[in-house]
């Protein structure tokens, strides 16, 4: 996606290095450069680092013992032990999707692999109030299996296997999408080479495709994370917001801040901004770990 | 299985597991994504084609179209700027803290969307630090459309900076060296140079960012007020409608989003393989 490595062609705001060759040519004036930096960091200041202060400032608002109290708070925990247990089944879900998909797209060659990239990118596209919805047409009580999962009293919308469902949905192509082209970029000779010297196919997988593809896969695994724990939109439809039973953090700090209990909604949202920044932390290492190319 | 495998295949391979990944992918896929999605527009056939067109034509409906594609486009068009200017700056300026900047890009695509949503009413809220700002100027943002305009400049703002960032690190110092040394000044390589190779990156960011702002949901609404045919979003109307018990009503809403984005979609990939093939770039 990025590189953290600083290209040769890097320019230094104080000392362009081109500047003796070929003075102003390839850069612009050094007043210029101030200029559209400032203006840069302005707009990403005002977008991203005020919003993401305000979280922390208003989960502080009322000092450490009122945060406390906030988080620790039966609904909020059974909110914080649903979002993980949701996360721990949905991004394994995809995780092993997204490696399948990946052996089978990059590695060989077959027709409509094309229009399986397109449906593997499906759920990016759909609005994630639809992706909730979808579930509900399909279980809830209007839907087509809901009255027969009525008669055999089997819970999915309004309860735990919905939020699932829903999650891996908006979750699906993450891992997948990470993989493909970094499976691509690799070819298939070390694989071949494996094979003929007299490994099984799931050897070859275990002992040099894995290895290959670990911070890629780590990288598919850490975004698909986020977006897991994070989901709103598609998990609030398919939820009922029960109190301390379908609310995950998401949902928790949204039902606090429609009550006005501003700091406890800030205090649950805070955890998530942590989750965050853990996250870009991550990323970030992850991708010094990827080749700069990807 | 192998030889259905096999007359799939269009060239033969010694790597073993076509079958069983393929099989494997294809039935998740059709579990989890295409079903269900199929269930939805299945269930528009329970309308007739009249009731459809009253309910995507309502007022309120066609309001909140209005409100979710021209917020969407606006917020995009201003993350195509500033997402140039920013991917420019990070490629071809150094500052202290780059990295940390560089890194914080993301930001939108980590934070859940509900605390972006709360953290950007207050911020923008009357009495909040920006909003409070604006406020004597008579700029009202948070619970109007404006809101919903930044919260999906929020939203977006990552995917043109990080379309462009890689393109414009590839790009070959050579073409602007050449364009110098042959009289044009740093604007003229700039717009005849520079922009024409950035432009297909510029444009992929653009429909991306616009493609997610339209679906937006979490960090719209609470920055929107939701006022009925002044601030309310598609996604929030199909929750109201599902809230009422009107499923088909729902859906009704919800396959004609669909339409739009699977054609933008379509749009995006056409675009891609356009710009691919005129620029003759690889994966």
């Amino acid at each position: 996606m990025k590189t953290a490595v600083l290209h040769q062609t890097h320019v230094s705001l104080a000392q362009p290095t081109r500047q003796a060759m070929t003075p102003q040519a390839t850069t612009e004036p050094v007043a210029v450069r101030w200029a559209l930096t400032g203006l840069a960091l302005f707009f990403l200041g005002v977008f991203l680092l005020v919003p993401l202060l305000a979280v922390f400032t208003q989960a502080l608002a009322k000092g450490l013992s009122v945060y406390w109290t906030a988080l620790s708070e039966p609904t909020a925990w059974s909110a914080i032990k649903l979002t993980l247990l949701v996360a721990l089944i949905s991004v394994p879900l995809n995780l092993v999707f997204g490696v399948s998909a990946a052996w089978a797209i990059a590695k060989f060659d077959f027709r409509g692999k094309n229009l399986l990239l397109t449906l593997i990118d499906l759920p990016f596209s759909v609005s994630p109030v639809i992706a909730g919805l979808i579930y509900v047409l399909l279980f809830g009580m209007p839907g087509w299996f809901g009255p027969w999962l009525a008669e055999h009293d089997v819970k999915i919308i309004f309860a735990v296997p919905g939020i699932v469902l829903a999650t891996t949905f908006v979750t699906f192509p993450f891992v997948a999408r990470e993989l493909i082209p970094l499976m691509q970029a690799q070819g298939s000779e070390e694989e071949e080479a494996a094979l003929v010297l007299g490994a099984s196919g799931w050897q070859t997988f275990w002992r040099v495709t894995l290895p290959n593809v670990k911070w890629g896969l780590l990288y598919g695994v850490i975004l698909s994370n986020a977006r897991a724990m994070g989901e709103f939109g598609a998990v609030s439809v398919v939820s009922g917001h029960i109190r301390g039973l379908t609310n995950t953090i998401p949902l928790h700090v949204e039902i606090l801040y429609n009550e006005y209990n501003f700091t406890a909604a800030f205090a649950a949202a805070s955890l998530l901004a942590l989750l965050a920044l853990v996250t870009l932390v991550l990323k970030t290492l992850v991708e010094g770990h990827l080749q700069p190319s990807h | 299985m192998l030889q259905a495998a096999g007359l799939l295949l269009k060239r033969p391979s010694v790597l073993p597991g076509f079958g069983l990944t393929l099989g494997y992918t294809l039935v998740y896929l059709a579990l989890v994504v295409l079903l269900p999605l199929s269930a939805a527009f299945l269930k528009t056939f329970a309308l007739s084609w009249e009731q459809f067109w009253h309910t995507v034509t309502e007022p309120r409906v066609l309001a909140s179209y209005r409100l979710s594609f021209g917020a969407a486009l606006a917020a995009a068009a201003v993350n195509a700027v500033f997402g140039l200017l920013v991917a420019w700056v990070l490629v071809r300026y150094r500052f202290p803290g780059k990295r940390v900047v560089d890194a914080l890009v993301d930001l939108p695509f980590a934070l859940p969307t509900a605390v972006a949503g709360i953290s950007l009413s207050a911020v923008y809220a009357k009495n909040g630090w920006i909003g409070g700002l604006l406020a004597p100027l008579g700029i009202k943002v948070a619970y109007t459309p404006l809101g919903v305009f930044v919260a999906l400049t929020f939203i977006g703002l990552p995917f043109v900076i990080r379309t462009v960032q890689p393109v414009l690190e590839d790009l070959e110092m050579e073409l602007e060296e050449a364009a110098a040394s042959l009289g044009a000044t740093r604007r003229q390589t700039f717009m005849q140079v520079i922009l024409p190779a950035l432009s297909p990156a510029l444009l992929t960011g653009f429909a991306l960012a616009f493609a997610r702002a339209v679906g937006e949901y979490g960090s719209v609404i609470f920055i929107a007020g939701n006022i009925p045919l002044v601030s309310e979003i598609t996604p929030l109307l199909i929750i109201t409608k599902l809230e009422q018990y009107d499923t088909a009503g729902a859906t009704a809403i919800a396959v004609s989003m669909l339409g739009v984005s699977f054609a933008l979609l379509l749009l995006i990939n056409l675009w891609q393989w356009w710009s691919r093939r005129r620029y003759g770039m690889t994966e």
